[in-house]
C-alpha cells in the first residue's frame, strides 16, 4: 500500500513538473514557431498552432537587413569580458570576506547588494556624461566595465556563499605548507569551488547577455550587441511579429544552447549548500 | 640605414596621403522601425553613389527606446548621432532650445505641405525636414456597412459613427463595430482621445495654462468614447493600441477603425490583410463644432546641434526628403509605397492620385490645425499633444486614468477628477500656473 502511495505520488509529481516546465517553456516555443510564420499567420485569430504554412523567409529578411553575426560577436565579447573581469575582482573579494572577515564584512556585503536596488535610469545622465568625457561611448571597453560593475555584487555574493562552504582548515594546511595567498586561491580554493565558480560564470554570462538598458543606451553601431539587434525589429506602428520573433530566436539561441549543455553544472552550482 | 629610413618615411607619407584621399565621413543615423524608414535604408545606394565620401551607419530602434536615447544624447550633447528621426512633438521644443541645426538646403522647401512644415518651424526657421506625414481617418469595411444598410459619408459625424458601430456589431461572430486605441500612453490612447476631445470643443489648458478636465466638454468627450467602446468595441479594448487594432482589423474583426492614415497601406495590402479589397476611407468624425477629431504627425529628419558633420548630414536629409527620392521609391516599389503627406507636388501627381487613400490622407492632413487645434483658444501648439517638455509625463499619467475608466476600474468622473488634480499639481510645480 505504502509502495503504491509512493508510486502515485511520484507520477503526480512528475506530471506536475512536466506541466510546469511546459508552461515556462511555452513562450519560447511560441516565439520559435511564430518566427516560421508569415506576418498574416503571426496575428491570425484564433492563433495557429503548428497548422500553418512554414517559411524561413523571416530569417533571410532579418539577416539581409542586419548583420546578425556582428551583433552576436559583440554579445560574446561583452558578456565574456564582463564575466572575466568580474572573476578577477570577485574571487579575491569573496575570499577575503569568507576567510578573513572583519566586523564590517556583513554590512559591506549588504551595501554591495543595495546598489542593485537603485533603478539604472537614476544614474543614466551622470554615467552618460562620464562616458562622453572618457570617450567610452559605443566602445567594447566602456560596455564591459558597466556590465562588470553592474553584476559584481551578485558575483561576490554567489562566490562568497560557495567559499563559506569550504572548510578554512584546508586553506590553513596549504598555508602551513608554504603557499602564498595567491597560490592558495589559485591552486587550493579555486579547484574546490569549481561548481560554484562555474555557475557564477554561467549566470553572469546570461545576465550580461540579456542586459538591455545600458547596452541600448551606450551603444550605436560598433559595440551594439544582440539586445540592439532585437530592439530594431520592434515597432509600435506596424505588425512585424514574425520578423521580431525570428530576430529574438536568433538572439536567444546561443544562450539557450549554452544553458542546455551546462544545465547540470548550473543546477549543481545553484543548489550547492542548499541542503545541509 | 639611410635607405631604410627613406623607405619608411616614404611609405608613411604615402599611407597618410592615401588616408586623406579616401577619408570618408561616417554619418550615424538614428531611426524608428517603420516600413517607410526601412525602405529608405534599402535605397541608400542611390545616395552613396553620388556621395562616395559619405558612409551611412544605421541605428534602428523601437520608437520609445529611440526617443529616450536621443533625448538623453541631445540634452547632454553626447554627439552619438548625426541625423535623428524625430516627431512633431519634439521639433518645436528642441528647436527653441537650440538643440537642432536649422535646415537651409532642403530640396524645394516651398513645396512642403504648410500644415506639416508649420509644425517643424520655430521663429521662421525649419528645424526638421518631414520624411512622411500622417493624420488620422476612418477606415471601414464597405461590405459590413452595406450589410447594415448604411452609407459612410466622406465627412461623418460622431453620431453616425456610434449608430453605424452599433449596427455593425455582431458579437456572435466576433465582429465589433468600432476598434479604437485604449492602451495607456501619451502616443497611444491620449493621442486619440485628445484629438476626439478637440472635436467636442474640449482643450487641455485655457490661455493661462489652467487644466480643463473639469469642463463639460471633456465630460461629454470621455463619456462618449467609453460608451462607444463598451457598446460596440472589442473585449479588452483598454489594452489595444495601434498594432492590436491593426491585427483585429486585418483579421476582419472590426467594422471601423479610426487611426493613423499610415495604416491605410497596411489594411489594403493583400499580403497582410484578409479584408484588403473591402476597405473604404472617410475623414475623422466631427461633432458639428467645426473641428474634426483627426491629428497631425510627421516623422522628420533633423540634425542635432552637437554633430560635427552637419554639412554631410544636411546633404543626406535633403536627399531623403527630396522629390527625387519620392520618384525613386515609385520606380522601385510603386506609388502606393511612396512616403505620404509631405509635399504638395506628390498630390498633384496623376499617378499618385490613383492610390485609393491618397486624397483622404491629404484632406485629413489639411483638416488638422496644430495652432488652433480646438474650438476655444489655447496657449500651446499640437493637435493630439501639447508641445511642452512636461507633456510626456502628464500624458502618460492621464492616459493611465483614461484607460482605467475604459476598463471599468473607475468612473469617467473619477478619471477626469484624477487627471485634473494631477495635471494642476504638475503644472503648478513646473511654474506654468502662478
Amino acid at each position: 500500500m505504502a509502495r503504491r502511495a509512493t508510486f502515485s505520488r511520484r507520477v503526480t509529481m512528475t506530471a506536475i513538473t512536466w506541466v510546469l516546465a511546459f508552461a515556462i517553456f511555452f513562450p519560447i516555443l511560441w516565439m520559435i514557431q511564430t518566427s516560421f510564420k508569415s506576418e498574416l499567420d503571426a496575428f491570425a485569430l484564433p492563433p495557429k498552432f503548428f497548422n500553418f504554412h512554414w517559411t524561413t523567409e523571416n530569417y533571410s529578411v532579418v539577416q539581409d537587413r542586419s548583420d546578425y553575426f556582428r551583433f552576436a560577436l559583440n554579445s560574446i565579447i561583452l558578456s565574456g569580458g564582463a564575466t572575466l573581469l568580474g572573476l578577477l575582482v570577485g574571487i579575491p573579494a569573496a575570499w577575503s570576506m569568507a576567510f578573513a572577515p572583519t566586523k564590517n564584512t556583513k554590512q559591506v556585503l549588504l551595501w554591495m547588494l543595495s546598489t542593485k536596488m537603485m533603478p539604472a535610469t537614476g544614474v543614466l545622465i551622470p554615467i552618460y556624461v562620464l562616458y562622453q568625457w572618457l570617450g567610452w561611448f559605443d566602445t567594447h571597453i566602456g560596455l564591459i566595465i558597466i556590465l562588470f560593475l553592474g553584476n559584481l555584487p551578485i558575483m561576490i555574493w554567489m562566490l562568497y556563499t560557495y567559499f563559506k562552504e569550504i572548510p578554512g582548515e584546508i586553506l590553513e594546511a596549504a598555508r602551513m605548507d608554504g603557499a602564498t595567498r595567491w597560490k592558495e586561491i589559485v591552486y587550493v580554493l579555486a579547484p574546490m569551488a569549481v561548481p560554484g565558480i562555474a555557475s557564477t560564470v554561467l549566470l553572469n554570462v546570461i545576465l550580461s547577455w540579456n542586459e538591455a538598458f545600458w547596452t541600448l543606451n551606450l551603444t550605436t553601431t560598433t559595440a551594439a550587441p544582440l539586445t540592439a539587434f532585437i530592439a530594431s525589429y520592434s515597432s509600435p506602428e506596424g505588425l512585424f511579429w514574425a520578423k521580431l520573433s525570428a530576430a529574438s530566436t536568433l538572439a536567444v539561441a546561443p544562450i539557450l544552447i549554452l544553458g542546455w549543455f551546462s544545465q547540470k553544472q548550473l543546477v549543481r552550482g545553484l543548489t550547492f549548500g542548499a541542503v545541509k | 640605414m639611410k635607405r631604410t629610413l627613406a623607405f619608411l618615411a616614404g611609405t608613411t607619407a604615402l599611407a597618410l596621403l592615401s588616408t586623406t584621399a579616401y577619408a570618408e565621413t561616417k554619418l550615424t543615423i538614428g531611426t524608428v522601425n517603420n516600413g517607410d524608414m526601412i525602405r529608405m535604408q534599402k535605397l541608400t545606394d542611390d545616395f552613396t553613389k553620388s556621395n562616395p565620401d559619405i558612409k551611412l551607419e544605421w541605428v534602428t530602434l523601437e520608437e520609445n527606446v529611440l526617443r529616450q536615447k536621443v533625448t538623453t544624447d541631445i540634452a547632454t550633447k553626447g554627439g552619438q548621432f548625426d541625423v535623428l528621426t524625430i516627431g512633431t512633438y519634439e521639433v518645436p521644443i528642441w528647436g527653441k532650445k537650440g538643440w537642432l541645426v536649422p535646415l537651409t538646403k532642403i530640396d524645394d522647401a516651398a513645396d512642403l505641405l504648410p500644415a506639416i512644415s508649420g509644425g517643424l518651424t520655430v521663429d521662421g526657421k525649419l528645424y526638421a525636414a518631414p520624411f512622411y506625414g500622417e493624420s488620422s481617418m476612418v477606415m471601414y469595411r464597405k461590405d459590413l456597412m452595406d450589410k447594415a444598410g448604411l452609407k459612410m459619408p466622406d465627412a461623418p459625424t460622431w453620431k453616425f459613427i456610434a449608430e453605424a458601430a452599433a449596427k455593425m456589431t455582431d458579437k456572435a461572430t466576433d465582429t465589433y463595430g468600432v476598434c479604437l486605441r485604449g492602451k495607456a500612453g501619451w502616443g497611444e490612447n491620449v493621442a486619440f482621445i485628445t484629438a476626439t476631445a478637440n472635436s467636442f470643443g474640449a482643450r487641455w489648458f485655457d490661455e493661462k495654462w489652467h487644466p480643463q478636465f473639469d469642463s463639460p466638454e471633456w465630460k461629454a468627450a470621455l463619456d462618449f468614447y467609453v460608451k462607444l467602446l463598451k457598446d460596440s468595441g472589442p473585449p479588452g479594448a483598454a489594452g489595444n493600441g495601434f498594432n492590436e487594432n491593426l491585427a483585429l482589423f486585418n483579421a476582419g474583426k472590426c467594422g471601423m477603425w479610426i487611426d493613423a492614415t499610415v495604416a491605410a497601406s497596411f489594411v489594403t495590402n493583400p499580403k497582410d490583410s484578409k479584408v484588403a479589397d473591402k476597405v473604404g476611407f472617410a475623414l475623422a468624425p466631427d461633432n458639428g463644432l467645426g473641428k474634426r477629431g483627426n491629428w497631425l504627425w510627421a516623422w522628420s529628419l533633423a540634425i542635432p546641434a552637437g554633430s560635427q558633420k552637419a554639412e554631410a548630414a544636411e546633404k543626406f536629409v535633403s536627399w531623403a526628403t527630396s522629390k527625387h527620392y519620392t520618384e525613386l521609391v515609385a520606380s522601385k516599389e510603386g506609388w502606393a509605397n511612396v512616403p505620404p503627406g509631405t509635399r504638395s507636388s506628390l498630390y498633384a501627381n496623376a499617378e499618385y492620385a490613383k492610390v485609393p487613400f491618397a486624397k483622404m490622407t491629404l484632406d485629413s492632413i489639411n483638416a488638422a490645425d496644430p495652432v488652433h487645434p480646438t474650438v476655444k483658444p489655447v496657449p500651446y501648439t499640437g493637435v493630439q499633444f501639447v508641445a511642452i517638455p512636461e507633456f510626456q509625463g502628464l500624458g502618460t499619467t492621464v492616459g493611465q486614468t483614461f484607460s482605467a475608466a475604459l476598463a471599468g476600474k473607475m468612473t469617467v468622473d473619477e478619471a477626469l477628477k484624477s487627471a485634473q488634480d494631477t495635471v494642476t499639481a504638475e503644472m503648478t510645480k513646473a511654474g506654468y500656473i502662478k
